[in-house]
C-alpha cells in the first residue's frame, strides 16, 4: 500500500550508480545466496562423484603437473607437490570466478531484459560460488601435505586474510571483464587465451628461482605474482608475508575492486539494451 | 463511504497517480552494423566509421495511471508497447524524461524465465522468488499456495526438466502471482496451460483487481481489453496517439486499421 508520497522507483534518481548499486545489492542478498546455491548444486547434480569433483579436479591437475615437472625441478624445491598445489588453488579460484562472472552476466542478460535485477548480482554470486569451491579444495591440499609429510605451520592462520585480499581483487577484475564481454562478445574467447598465458607468466608450476634476476622486476608487475605469494609464504615457507610483500597485493586488490565496481556500475543501465 | 474507504480516498488525494511518465523517450542505439570485435572497433573508431543510428522506440510520452486502474495498451507490432512496459518496470532507463512509480511492480513478462532444469520445482520456487526480489520468509509464507495453485502435487520435488510445458508455465504463473503486487504487468501471457487453468488465472487476476491492484496489460485481443480495462492508451510508432475510454480508443483504432 502507499504510505508516503515518495516513489518506489524514480528514474531521475540514482545519479551515483556505484553507490546506488551497492544498496540494491544488499536488498537482493537473498538472491545472491540462491544463485550460489544453484551453481553449487547444479554443477555436480548429475555426476556420480558430485561435490567431490571440486577436490578431485585440482588434485588431478596437480598430480599431472607434479609428475611432469618434478623431473625438471626436483632438486630445487622440496615438497614440490605442496608448492604447486598452493599456487594452483589461487589460480583456479581466480580463473573459475572470473569466467563464471562472464557467463553469469551473459546468462543473466536474458533476465535483465525482462525484469529488474541489480546486474552486479551475477558477478558477485560468481565469486561466492568460487569461494565455496576454494574452501572445499583446501581439503586436498591438507591431504597432499600429509602424504608428502610437509610441515604444518602456525602461519597457516594468516590464510583468511589472504583469501579476503584475493577475493577483492578477483571480484574487481571479474566485474570489469564481464562488463567488457557484454559489449564485445569475443572477449570471452580471448580471455581463455589470455588466462593460459597469464598462468605461465606467474610462478605457479615452476619455482620462482627459475626466473632470471634481470626479468624478475617484470614478473612483479603481475598482480597475480603477489596474490600467489601471499598464499604460498604461509603454507609453504611457514611465515607471514612482510609489509613489502603484502602491500602490492593489498594495493592491487583495493585498486581493482574500486575500479571494477565503478566501471561495472557506470555501464549497468546499458546491459538491458546490449546483452 | 466507510472509514477505510475515506482513508483510501485521502491517500488517493495525496498520491493521485501510481505511475507517472513525464515526456518519456527511449532510444535504442543501433550501430549501422554490429561490431563484435575489438579489431573492428579500433579500426572503425580510427576511421570514424561507426555510425550510430538512434532508433526512437518511444517519443515524448506523458501519461499517468491511477491506483486501482486496469490500464490497457494497444498498437501495432513494434509500436513500442513492450518498451513502455519495460520502462515502467525499471528494466530500461528512459533516455529522456522521467518515470515515477509509487508501488511494487510484479513483472509477468515471460513465465518461468530463470528456472533451472536440474533443480526441483521446490528449489526453483525459491530461486525464482529471489529473482523477483522476494526474501526467503516472503516465499515460505506462500509456498503451499504455490504448490496448490500450480497443481503439481508430488512433482514439486522432481527436477523441472521432467515437467511438461504446461506444468512449467503453471508453476511460473503461480510463483509470479503468489504475492499480490501493487502493480501487475501482463504482456500477452494469459494463454497458460489448458482452459481450466486459464480460468483459474483469470479469477486470480480479477481478485487482484478487486483488492485494489493496478493492472497494466498489453494484448492484441481487442474485445478482451474492451471488457477488462478502465482506460486504454494507443501507441503508434512510439508516440501516444490516444488515451481514453476503451470504447473510444478501440473504435478509433479499428477505424484506422480498417
Amino acid at each position: 500500500m502507499i504510505n508516503s508520497t515518495k516513489p518506489v522507483y524514480d528514474s531521475a534518481n540514482n545519479r551515483v550508480s556505484a553507490i546506488a548499486e551497492l544498496k540494491e545489492l544488499s536488498k537482493y542478498r537473498y538472491l545472491l545466496g540462491q544463485l550460489v546455491r544453484r551453481d553449487i548444486l547444479t554443477r555436480y547434480k548429475r555426476s556420480v562423484l558430485g561435490v567431490a569433483w571440486t577436490m578431485l579436479n585440482p588434485l588431478g591437475t596437480m598430480l599431472i603437473l607434479t609428475f611432469v615437472f618434478s623431473n625438471f625441478f626436483k632438486t630445487e624445491v622440496a615438497h614440490f607437490p605442496v608448492y604447486i598445489l598452493s599456487g594452483l588453488l589461487v589460480w583456479n579460484y581466480f580463473s573459475q570466478a572470473t569466467n563464471a562472472a562472464i557467463s553469469g552476466l551473459v546468462w543473466g542478460g536474458s533476465l535483465l531484459k525482462r525484469i529488474y535485477i541489480p546486474s552486479a548480482v551475477f558477478g558477485v554470486s560468481a565469486i561466492g560460488t568460487a569461494l565455496v569451491n576454494l574452501i572445499i579444495s583446501i581439503v586436498p591440499l591438507v591431504i597432499v601435505m600429509l602424504v608428502d609429510r610437509a610441515p604444518f605451520y602456525w602461519s597457516l592462520l594468516f590464510l583468511p586474510v589472504s583469501i579476503v585480499i584475493l577475493t577483492a581483487f578477483t571480484l574487481g577484475f571479474g566485474l570489469f571483464i564481464s562488463s567488457l564481454a557484454v559489449f564485445f562478445p569475443d572477449v570471452g574467447e580471448m580471455y581463455q587465451v589470455l588466462l593460459t598465458a597469464w598462468m605461465y607468466l606467474t610462478p605457479i608450476i615452476y619455482p620462482e628461482t627459475l626466473i632470471s634476476p634481470n626479468l624478475l622486476p617484470f614478473f612483479k608487475i603481475n598482480p597475480m605474482y603477489w596474490m600467489v605469494k601471499m598464499f604460498r609464504l604461509p603454507i609453504f615457507e611457514g611465515r607471514i608475508p612482510n609489509w613489502q610483500e603484502l602491500l602490492p597485493a593489498f594495493a592491487w586488490a583495493v585498486g581493482m575492486l574500486v575500479f571494477g565496481w565503478i566501471y561495472f556500475t557506470s555501464k549497468s543501465e546499458e546491459y538491458a539494451y546490449r546483452v | 463511504m466507510s472509514d477505510s474507504q475515506a482513508d483510501l480516498a485521502q491517500k488517493f488525494e495525496r498520491v493521485p497517480y501510481i505511475i507517472q511518465l513525464e515526456n518519456v523517450s527511449v532510444s535504442y542505439r543501433l550501430p549501422s552494423e554490429r561490431i563484435g570485435t575489438f579489431k573492428e572497433y579500433a579500426i572503425r573508431t580510427l576511421q570514424r566509421k561507426i555510425k550510430i543510428e538512434n532508433f526512437w522506440a518511444l517519443t515524448d510520452i506523458s501519461l499517468t495511471v491511477k491506483k486501482g486502474e486496469v490500464f490497457g495498451l494497444i498498437g501495432n507490432n513494434g509500436a513500442g508497447k513492450s518498451t513502455m512496459l519495460k520502462v515502467i518496470s525499471r528494466v530500461l532507463k528512459p533516455t529522456k524524461g522521467r518515470v515515477k512509480v509509487f508501488g511494487k511492480i510484479a513483472p509477468l513478462l515471460e513465465l518461468g524465465a530463470g528456472f533451472h532444469p536440474e533443480l526441483s520445482g521446490r528449489e526453483n520456487v525459491f530461486l525464482n522468488g529471489a529473482l523477483l526480489g522476494y526474501s526467503r520468509e516472503e516465499m515460505e509464507t506462500v509456498f503451499d499456495d504455490i504448490v496448490e495453485f500450480s497443481e503439481l502435487g508430488q512433482f514439486i520435488n522432481s527436477p523441472i526438466r521432467t515437467y511438461s510445458s504446461g506444468m512449467y508455465a503453471r508453476l511460473g504463473f503461480a510463483v509470479a502471482t503468489a504475492h499480490m503486487p501493487e502493480i501487475l504487468i501482463l504482456d500477452e501471457i494469459l494463454s497458460v496451460g489448458d482452459e481450466a487453468f486459464q480460468r483459474k488465472c483469470n479469477i486470480r487476476m480479477k481478485s487482484f483487481q478487486q483488492a485494489g491492484a493496478t493492472v497494466l496489460m498489453v494484448s492484441h485481443g481487442l474485445d478482451g481489453l474492451e471488457s477488462m480495462c478502465d482506460r486504454i492508451a494507443w501507441i503508434d510508432h512510439g508516440k501516444l496517439k490516444n488515451v481514453g475510454t476503451p470504447q473510444d480508443v478501440i473504435s478509433a483504432y479499428r477505424e484506422e486499421m480498417a
